[in-house]
Order: structure tokens, then sequence, then C-alpha cells
């Protein structure tokens, strides 16, 4: 595809801290490529704000190839911006058309407060891993890894699951906000597998009650979650977690 | 002469480590509890040795850039992890897999170190399956092997194309479950500033906190630096937007001696660069190379007429492609090892065969046709279907129709802070972990090496090696850095430098000052070098140092969050190590592994050692500001490994 340049009016989000109040700011940019990504496209912007003595736009980011789920951008009322399987920083500028307005917004989500900007404080999904999301064992004195076989279906749907980066879009995407995707997938890639499914009951209730504590929503199965997951994990997940805590509960 | 003692262990080579561990000091339970350890980093190393220590009972405190640990840059490593576990019966023992090692770094690594990372490797996916780590399986639920370069067995795990990721959030796992037990305290969004050294040892560290941009002094009766490479010394590459080299020229500025710095690896199959406005590079695993072919056109019109967009590659016959890496390298064919391929690309679009209609037009094809042809869409699409996705949202090509665009791209930092057998540097207590280090890979390292090494650090060498200091430590009470002098001084010394780059006032971005160190080292210390160009190279980055130091801009306020501030001090940190990296290139007359330097080559173009007089680790010592810095040579011997020209022509 043959690459050209584009003008865009940006209508971003500028919040001083947690506690200031925040408001959009208009921004004109002229001859983004069409080729460059949707980050590339925000460095072009913040070069021309430095450029101006302006305060650069705040906003998270870091591997850029979409698998270290630090970018969180609300792009049109979208996660991730409109394409689907990707992170904001694999959205590619071929997407927008020229002269489109575009509105860039940090997640929307209480348990994720703004800290500045675009960037907000995603601490609770490293609570809720904190209070469960592991198997128990120590370093060192581990069978061979051979030792026990693992159906391929079972390690493939693991996989699947395995496959969550922990950006937060299903949360910000859920009208209730929340957490249920993102917990499903650890609690369910655990679950698949023989290493994992020792604590199953006692590891998806510990994670449900730190995800309830932490103040995010309930599930009401609609489905938003899986639409915006940049990694494709689906409800099927939620289902588990859901077998997974309602065994837990009997039990007791 | 040198004071570099790098204490390999008495005995034969497969001994050694037995030995060390029968030998060494431990600290015992109770005694664990009163120390504590800083790790610096949340990666493979990093956030293996930090969930590893606190297990043994240590209270460790662990930092990070990132808003999580999970988000360390190992997570973006693809293609797989290698262990001697011969699974598929192919002939593959720990013997094998050191000597490719070694043989892969083009003989300029530590032969006891690399023996151990061998020996210890298949322990790391027994680690890594308990933790639940869902590696690719067979249909008898057997684990899958892959291969990669430079080895003629199939000796790596792999989970899908993201292993990388799979592997540190197993470790990201186990450190979490020590934070939530209270063994570890951890710091998100905290960079480290400088180093402690309280009487010749390290004692802890000064961060500054990049939510608040105040700053802050933390004790520990060891550090360790697991801190990643310096590849975005180069402004692209295939490293996270965050990684940087400051923590590693911080320890060098203190003390600890930085080791091979030239030897940085080029990785031969990234996406092309497009357009100045790009970021970083995007890599394509080096797995695509199992059942990829890597060609260019053989006539110069066709390559012509593919970047001016009048053909299609698709519809060159077979005849009119070469396939350069199987023509040149029969026994390993599109398998060599990265730097041999990397150099074999750019000798191709140096003789103007590249088909990418860039500013150099550089650019090779990677061709999945043929596999796809053998082993059907629906095998091909298992295996890489991560990758080709990817491929396709940034290229916006379908690379199961058409085949992929590739050129190398700057990726990982075999050299690194200079270690001893017990990863210890030359600043007693501390210590250098993962890739930060520059211990195993020699001048080179092969593919799915770098998260064996990573968690084979973090895992089953640091927390038995770390002890040994430890043991001499368990009775030193804890400082408080509030009112310990030698830490307000370095919290003043840190101060004085953010003060210094805030009140420049200038008029240059940081990034602009980035772009062009970047190219300065992509241009003269990049995939070919010679002695003239990396002498200019050194004035150069002098004269872009200054330039900084006189004209950059900072907007905003330093004790908030201030991203330009950060990049700031990174890139300030990067206008040094580079200069550093083409002394060390400039010193280094021979070529060797990832280091070519093009007066010294063989007749057929490979690159040419001269192990009478280079076969030795440099390390190079700080010296003050404005004076030369010194260079130790610890000589590498080689009992067990017969030293030998690198052949991939035959087997």
């Amino acid at each position: 595809m043959a690459s050209k340049n584009i003008n865009l009016k940006l209508k971003v989000w500028r919040q001083e801290n947690a506690k200031s109040k925040g408001q959009f700011e208009n921004y004109d940019l002229k001859n983004i490529s069409t080729d460059s990504s949707f980050l590339e496209m925000i460095d072009v912007l913040n070069e021309q704000l430095v450029g101006e003595n302006k305060e650069p736009v705040a906003f998270d980011h870091d591997c850029r190839e979409g698998i270290c789920g630090m970018c969180s951008l609300f792009i049109n009322g979208q996660a991730h911006g409109p394409d689907s399987l990707i992170t904001t920083c694999q959205l590619h500028m071929r997407k927008f058309k020229d002269g489109e307005t575009i509105t860039i917004e940090p997640w929307r989500v209480g348990s994720f407060p703004v800290i500045k900007d675009l960037m907000v404080d995603r601490t609770a999904y490293e609570k809720i891993m904190q209070a469960g999301g592991f198997v128990s064992v120590n370093t060192g004195g581990i069978p061979d890894a051979n030792a026990i076989p693992i159906p391929k279906p079972n390690a493939d749907e693991a996989m699947d699951a395995a496959a969550c980066i922990g950006c937060g879009a299903c949360v910000a995407t859920c009208k209730n906000s929340s957490a249920m995707l993102f917990v499903s997938a650890k609690v369910s890639q655990l679950a698949l597998l023989p290493q994992g499914r020792v604590e199953a009951s006692i590891r998806a209730k510990n994670m449900v009650a730190k995800m309830d504590e932490l103040g995010f929503g309930n599930c009401s199965n609609t489905g938003a979650c899986e639409m915006e997951c940049p990694k494709g994990i689906t409800l099927a997940h939620i289902a588990r977690l859901n077998r997974e805590f309602l065994c837990a509960n009997v039990k007791d | 002469m040198t004071k570099l003692n790098s204490k390999i262990p008495e005995g034969k080579l497969k001994d050694k480590w037995s030995n060390y561990k029968a030998h060494q000091n431990l600290v015992n339970p109770a005694n664990k509890r009163k120390i504590d350890v800083i790790v610096v980093g949340t990666g493979l190393a990093g956030g293996a040795a930090a969930a590893s220590l606190a297990e043994l009972g240590f209270k460790v405190k662990n930092f990070c850039y990132q808003d999580s640990p999970r988000r360390a840059h190992s997570i973006a490593a693809q293609g797989g992890i290698n262990a001697a576990k011969n699974y598929p019966n192919d002939g593959d023992t720990v013997y094998r897999l050191f000597y490719d090692t070694i043989k892969g770094g083009d003989y300029r690594a530590r032969e006891s170190n690399v023996y151990r990372l061998a020996e210890v490797s298949n322990s790391i996916i027994d680690q890594s399956v308990a933790q639940g780590v869902p590696f690719a399986r067979e249909y008898g639920g057997l684990l899958d092997n892959r291969s990669f370069g430079g080895a003629l067995v199939s000796r790596t795990f792999y989970a899908r194309g993201q292993t990388g990721q799979q592997l540190l959030l197993g470790a990201y796992s186990g450190l979490s479950r020590q934070i939530g037990l209270g063994n570890v305290e951890m710091f998100n969004r905290t960079e480290l500033m400088d180093i402690v050294v309280i009487d010749g040892k390290a004692r802890g560290i000064v961060t500054r906190n990049l939510i608040t941009g105040k700053i802050e002094s933390h004790f520990g009766h060891a550090v360790v630096l697991a801190t990643g490479g310096y590849g975005n010394v180069f402004f692209l590459s295939t490293n996270a937007m965050g990684s940087n080299g400051s923590a590693a020229w911080k320890a060098y500025k203190k003390g600890a001696f930085m080791s091979n710095p030239c030897f940085v690896q080029i990785h031969p199959t990234a996406i092309p660069q497009h357009g100045d406005f790009q970021s970083k590079l995007t890599l394509m695993s080096e797995s695509l190379r199992n059942d990829g072919r890597i060609w260019v056109p053989r006539k110069k019109e066709d390559a012509v007429a593919i970047r001016e967009g009048k053909k299609r590659p698709e519809d060159l016959p077979d005849e009119d492609r070469d396939f350069y890496l199987e023509r040149r390298y029969p026994a390993f064919g599109n398998l060599v090892p990265r730097d041999v391929a990397a150099r074999a690309a750019k000798e191709r679009t140096d003789a103007g065969f590249g088909i990418e209609n860039n500013p150099k037009k550089e650019g090779v094809y990677l061709d999945f046709k043929y596999a796809i042809k053998r082993l059907g869409r629906d095998a091909i699409e298992e295996r890489y279907g991560n990758l080709f996705q990817m491929y396709e949202k940034i290229t916006d090509d379908n690379p199961y129709k058409t085949p992929m665009k590739i050129f190398p791209a700057i990726h990982y930092s075999m050299g690194g802070i200079w270690v001893d057998y017990e990863l210890q540097t030359t600043i007693p207590g501390l210590f250098a972990a993962g890739e930060a280090n520059f211990s195993d890979h020699g001048a080179n390292r092969l593919g799915a090496s770098a998260l064996m090494q990573g968690l084979a650090d973090g895992y089953f060498v640091l927390p038995y090696t770390i002890q040994n200091y430890l043991a001499y430590e368990f009775d030193t009470p804890r400082m408080d850095p509030k009112t310990q002098k030698e830490f307000k001084k370095t919290e003043d010394e840190v101060k004085a430098r953010i003060d210094k780059l805030m009140n420049i006032k200038g008029k240059q971005s940081v990034d602009s000052f980035h772009k062009r160190l970047g190219r300065v080292m992509w241009d003269k210390v990049g995939m070919a070098r010679d002695g003239k160009g990396l002498q200019t190279a050194i004035n150069e980055i002098k004269q872009i140092r200054k330039e900084f130091w006189q004209d950059l801009k900072i907007p905003g306020e330093k004790e908030t969050l201030n991203v330009e501030l950060e990049k700031a001090n990174r890139v300030a940190d990067f206008l040094e190590l580079g200069e550093l990296m083409a002394r060390d290139a400039l010193a280094r007359k021979e070529s060797c592994g990832g280091h070519f330097r093009t007066e010294y080559r063989s007749e057929e173009g490979e690159a040419k050692r001269n192990d009478a007089e280079y076969m030795y680790v440099a390390a190079w010592e700080y010296k003050g500001d404005n004076k030369e810095p010194a260079l130790h040579k610890e000589p590498l011997q080689y009992e067990e490994i017969e030293v030998k020209t690198r052949n991939y022509k035959t087997a």
C-alpha cells in the first residue's frame, strides 16, 4: 500500500495530576504519514509541543510491538482504537482519513485513577495477581518437564488465555468496569494445566475477592470486553472462572 | 598488573559448578532475614532473581521504571529458549550446547560461565513448566522443540511466537507471590539514578520516583543490576522505548568495569525502516528462518523494478531469485548465526540488490511460499500466526501471499558490565545479571540463548553465588539512608545533575540529539566498522554531547512526572557510552562475531579473528570525565575446546 500524508485534528485529554480536573485540548497536526503508528503520530505532536515550549502529552508505552501491555489509549471511543486484535502501539495511521478529528482519552475506570493526561494507575491489577495469580512453587526441586504429559488441546487453550497482556482494555470497555476477563485469563490458564490444577479453587476465590475489594464491577455478560481484547481472550474463560469460583464456594 | 580476578573454580570444566556449590559459603536461614538485597530490573534475570532470593528468605527490594514488573522488555522475546534436554533424540548434550554457544560467540566468551549456563539450562524448562508456562506440545502431550540458528539440533522450547512473554509471566507470577507474602517490596515507576558505594562496597541506590520526581535512597547489603542492554544508543533498535544503559553506566562511573561494549548484536530479521518518524524497529523472530527462505533478486534490474513497484516479488520465478544464505553456507543455510545472516544481507543490499524503497534501499525477502506448499497454510499459521498478524498490521502486506520484507536491526548487547564467575562486578557487593552483564555470549549471541541466560542467572546462578558474598555481611546492620552521609552525598549529586539538565534551557529536544547520536552509531559503529570511521564517530559524539549540554530543552518541572527529563537523563549517558563503544571497537583490531572491522576480513569476506592478539575480554575502567579510560584485559583460555575458524559452510 502506498503511503501518503494526512492532516488531523486531535482532541486530547489533558490532566495535570490525579487530583486536578482535566479537560480536552485541541491540536492541529499536519503531514502525518499513513505508514506511521498511532504512537509515532503522538511523538510528532509532542515534538511540536516541546518546540512551542509546552508540556508534551503524557502517555504510557514501552515495547511498541504489542506485547508489554503498557499502552492504553481510548481512541474515538474505542479501547486501542478502530482496529481489532491490536494494541494502540500497533494501530497505524492508515486507519484514519485526511482531515479526521481524533479523540484521545485515558482508560476511564474508577479503579485505574488518572496519573497525568493519558496515563493511568493500574496497580489494582498488580494486587489481584499478588492475591493468587501464580502456582505456589519455589525455584528448584522440580521434576522433569516431561514428567507430566499435558494434552495438546489443553496446553493450546491455556496458551490462548496466557496471551493476556494486562493492558486493561477489557475493564475500560466494560460498562460495569469489571475485571472478569483479566482475572479469568489467569485462572483459566492455570486451571487447564495439571501444575495449576492443585490450587485452582482457592486461586479463583482469592483473585475474585481481591477484585471485588478493589472496586471493579460485576460481569453482566455483555461481551464487550471480548470484542476489544487485543489478544482475543474469549468469554469462555470467564465461564471457566465462574465454574472454579462456584466449586470453591460449594466446597466451603 | 590486571585487577581482574575471574574466580573460575578449580577442577575440570564439567566439575567446576558442582565444586563451587560444594564449597561456597551460604547464609543460614535465620540470618537471611537480616539481609536486604536490592534488585534493579524485573525482566527474566531480575524478576527471577528477586523471586528466588525472596523464597530463600532474604528481604528483597525490586525496582522497575515501568508501571508493572510484567512489562520488562524480556516480554518481547518471540522465538524460544534453548536447553540441552535432547527430547527429540537428535544428539544434543550439555557439552554440545556449551560448544555451540562458545563457537557462536566466536570464541570470545568465558568457557566456565558458558558451561555452567548449558548445565543449568534443563532446570529452567522444568521450573517454567511447574509455574504453568504453556510451552508448545506434541499430540502425545510432551514438549515440542524447534531449531534456531547456529545449531544442528532442535533444542528450542517455545510458546507460540511469544516465548519471552510466557517465561517472563512465569517469573512475574513467582515475584507477585513473594510481593503478596511481603518478602519483596516492589517499587514500580522508579528509576535508578545512582549507586551508593560505602567503604568500597555497594550499599544501595538512589532513585527517582517517575510520578512525583522525588529523589529517594534505598539501602541493601548487596545490589543486583538486571537492567538489560543498551541497544537504544542507536536510537532505532528492537529494544523498548524505555530500555537504557544508565544503570550500567552509573556502575561504570562508580568503578565497575564495562566489558566489550562494542559487541552488539544486529538481528537479521527485523521489519525494514520506512521513515524519519519511526520510533523503533520491530523484530520478526529468528524462528521464522526455520521455514522461511531468504532471498533477493538475482538480477539488479528486478531489484530496481520491485523497489519502484513495477514488479511483485511473488511473480519472480525461482531461477531469478538468489537464495544467498543457502548459496554461501550450504551446511547451515538459512539457519546461520545472526551476525553471519545480517552481514550477508548487508553485502547484498550494498551491492544494489535491496528490495525496499527506503532511503538506503535496504531490505531482503523472507519467503514462506515454499513452506506453505510443503506443510500447508494451517501449519504455518499455527507456528507463526501471531508474527504474521503483527507483520501485516505494521506493513499492510499479507505474508501468506507475498514474502516478508526484512532487514538487520540492533537487537541485543553482548557487551556489558564485567562480572566474575559469581556475577560480581569489580565493586564488591554489586552484581550484574542477564543482558546487563557481558559474560556468556562472546561476540555474538545465538538465538534463544538470551532467555536461557537471563533465567539461568536469575533462578540458578545468582541465588547461589550472591550468598558467597552475603555470608560475610549478615552482621552488617541495616543503614538508615536518611542519616548516612554517603547516601546524602549521592542524592545531592543526583539532584545537581537534574538541576543542570533542567537549567540548560536551550532550543533542541532530547529526541533530536538522540537521533543524531543514533545515526553516527549506525553509520560508523554499526554492522561494518573501520578505524577511520570509528575515530570520526568519537569526534562526532563528543560534538553532539557538547551541544547537548549547551542547547537541550526540557519543558516542565523536575518534581513531577516529566518524560522529557527521564529521556534526557538516559540520553546523557548514551552520549558517553556511545563513545566508549567506538573506542572499544577501535581498540579491537580484528573482526569477530558481531564486531566486523572491514580492514580485517578473509578473502571470502568473512570475519577474520586475530586470536594471537585479541583473545581477551576488554574491560574498561573509568578514570574521570575528561580522561581516557584504562583498558584491562582478561585473557580467555580454552581448555576443553579447540579454537577454530567458524565455519557454517560445511558440517
